[in-house]
C-alpha cells in the first residue's frame, strides 16, 4: 500500500526525486544541498505535514564528509520521507526549514551545536543542549568523547 | 477566690533533674535526629527517592522526612541523580546557599562517580564540585541502602564536634 504512494509521491516530484528509493518500508530522497529546500517544498504539498528530526552524520575521511537527515511524515498516508544531503567540511551550510516547518527551529539548533552544520535561515542557532562557551562540537568523530569543559572549578586533588 | 496555694517543690525525687553530658554529644544527637533534606533532584534515581521518603520506608523514624525546598532551612543536600557540567554551577549555588551545619548524600551511581556515563557532558561525580559526607551506591539504591546511608550519615554526625559559638557570632 505504501508502494503506491511513494510512487504518486515520486511521480509529483518528478526530477526533484530523481534518486529516490524505498529502504525498510522509508522513501529515502538524495538530493544536493541547494536541491533540499524545493524538494521538501514539494514534499509539504505532498501531505507531508510532519517535521520529524533533522540530524547529521559525520562520515570522516571521505569527502563530503558530513552527510545532513531529515524527516517527515504524512499524517494522512501515514507514511514516512528521509531526506539526505552531503555538504562538505569547509562549508557545512544547508537552507533552515524553518519558514516551512516552525518545529525546526529546535532541531536545527541541536544539530548545529553537536555537529556544527550552519543552517542559513535560522537566525537563532544558540546552543540548545549544551552551554554558551562550550568549544567544538561533541558528535563530530574528531570530539574527544572524554573532552570535559566544566563550567565550575573542579576540588582540589581532581585535575 | 481560690486561696489554694500549691507550693514549690524543693525536696529533690531522684528522677531525671540533671543530666550530666558533654557538649559535642547532646548537640549531635540532637542534630541527627533533625535532618531536613533537600532533593536534589536531576534524574531517575528521583523514583527510588520517592519510594524511600513515603510510608512503608518511614524515614522520620530518623528525622530524615521533611524535605525543605529552600535551601537555607535545610542540612542534608541529597544530589539524586546524574549532574552534568550544565548543572553543575546550580548545585553549587545551592550547596553555597544552605546555612551550616551540612551535609551532603550522593544519592546512587551517577551522583557518586558519574555511574555508565563517562563523557563531555556528566560531570563524574559530585565530589569534583562539592565535599560529600556519604555515598550510596546501586541504579538506583535499594531504598534499604538509603536508610542505611541515613544511619551512617547519623553515626558520623554524632561522632562530629559541634561549633556553637564561632569566634565571628
Amino acid at each position: 500500500m505504501s508502494d503506491a504512494i511513494f510512487d504518486r509521491v515520486r511521480s509529483g516530484l518528478g526530477e526533484l526525486a530523481q534518486d529516490a528509493a524505498v529502504s525498510h518500508g522509508v522513501l529515502v530522497v538524495n538530493a544536493a544541498p541547494a536541491g533540499v529546500l524545493p524538494l521538501v517544498h514539494g514534499l509539504k504539498a505532498a501531505g507531508f505535514d510532519m517535521f520529524l528530526d533533522v540530524t547529521a552524520v559525520d562520515w570522516p575521511g571521505q569527502s563530503p564528509r558530513f552527510e545532513v537527515v531529515w524527516h517527515f511524515y504524512s499524517t494522512s498516508s501515514k507514511v514516512r520521507v528521509r531526506v539526505k544531503t552531503r555538504v562538505a567540511e569547509e562549508q557545512p551550510e544547508v537552507d533552515s526549514l524553518v519558514a516551512l516547518y516552525g518545529s525546526a527551529a529546535f532541531m536545527e539548533r541541536e544539530c548545529h551545536e553537536m555537529y556544527g552544520i550552519r543552517f542559513r535561515g535560522n537566525d537563532d542557532l544558540r546552543p540548545l543542549l549544551l552551554y554558551e562557551g562550550f568549544v567544538g562540537y561533541p558528535l563530530r568523530k574528531d570530539y574527544a568523547k572524554e573532552q570535559e569543559q566544566p563550567l565550575v572549578p573542579y576540588r582540589e586533588g581532581f585535575q | 477566690m481560690n486561696d489554694k496555694v500549691i507550693p514549690i517543690r524543693s525536696e529533690p525525687t531522684g528522677a531525671f533533674e540533671y543530666i550530666s553530658t558533654k557538649k559535642d554529644e547532646l548537640v549531635g544527637w540532637a542534630r541527627k535526629f533533625s535532618l531536613f533534606p533537600y532533593p536534589f533532584v536531576t534524574a531517575c534515581c528521583a523514583m527510588e527517592f520517592m519510594a524511600v521518603s513515603s510510608t512503608p520506608y518511614d524515614t522520620d523514624r530518623f528525622g530524615a522526612a521533611l524535605p525543605r525546598f529552600s535551601p537555607r532551612q535545610s542540612d542534608l543536600l541529597m544530589v539524586v541523580g546524574t549532574i552534568n557540567h550544565k548543572q553543575a554551577p546550580i548545585l553549587l549555588k545551592v550547596y553555597e546557599q544552605m546555612c551550616e551545619p551540612k551535609w551532603v548524600m550522593a544519592f546512587g551511581a551517577c551522583a557518586t562517580s558519574g555511574g555508565f556515563y563517562q563523557n563531555y557532558a556528566t560531570v563524574l561525580g559530585i565530589d569534583r564540585i562539592i565535599p560529600v559526607d556519604v555515598y550510596i551506591p546501586g541504579c538506583p539504591p535499594r531504598p534499604e541502602m538509603v536508610i542505611d546511608g541515613i544511619m551512617k550519615l547519623q553515626d558520623k554526625i554524632a561522632r562530629e564536634q559541634h561549633f556553637i559559638l564561632t569566634k565571628g557570632f
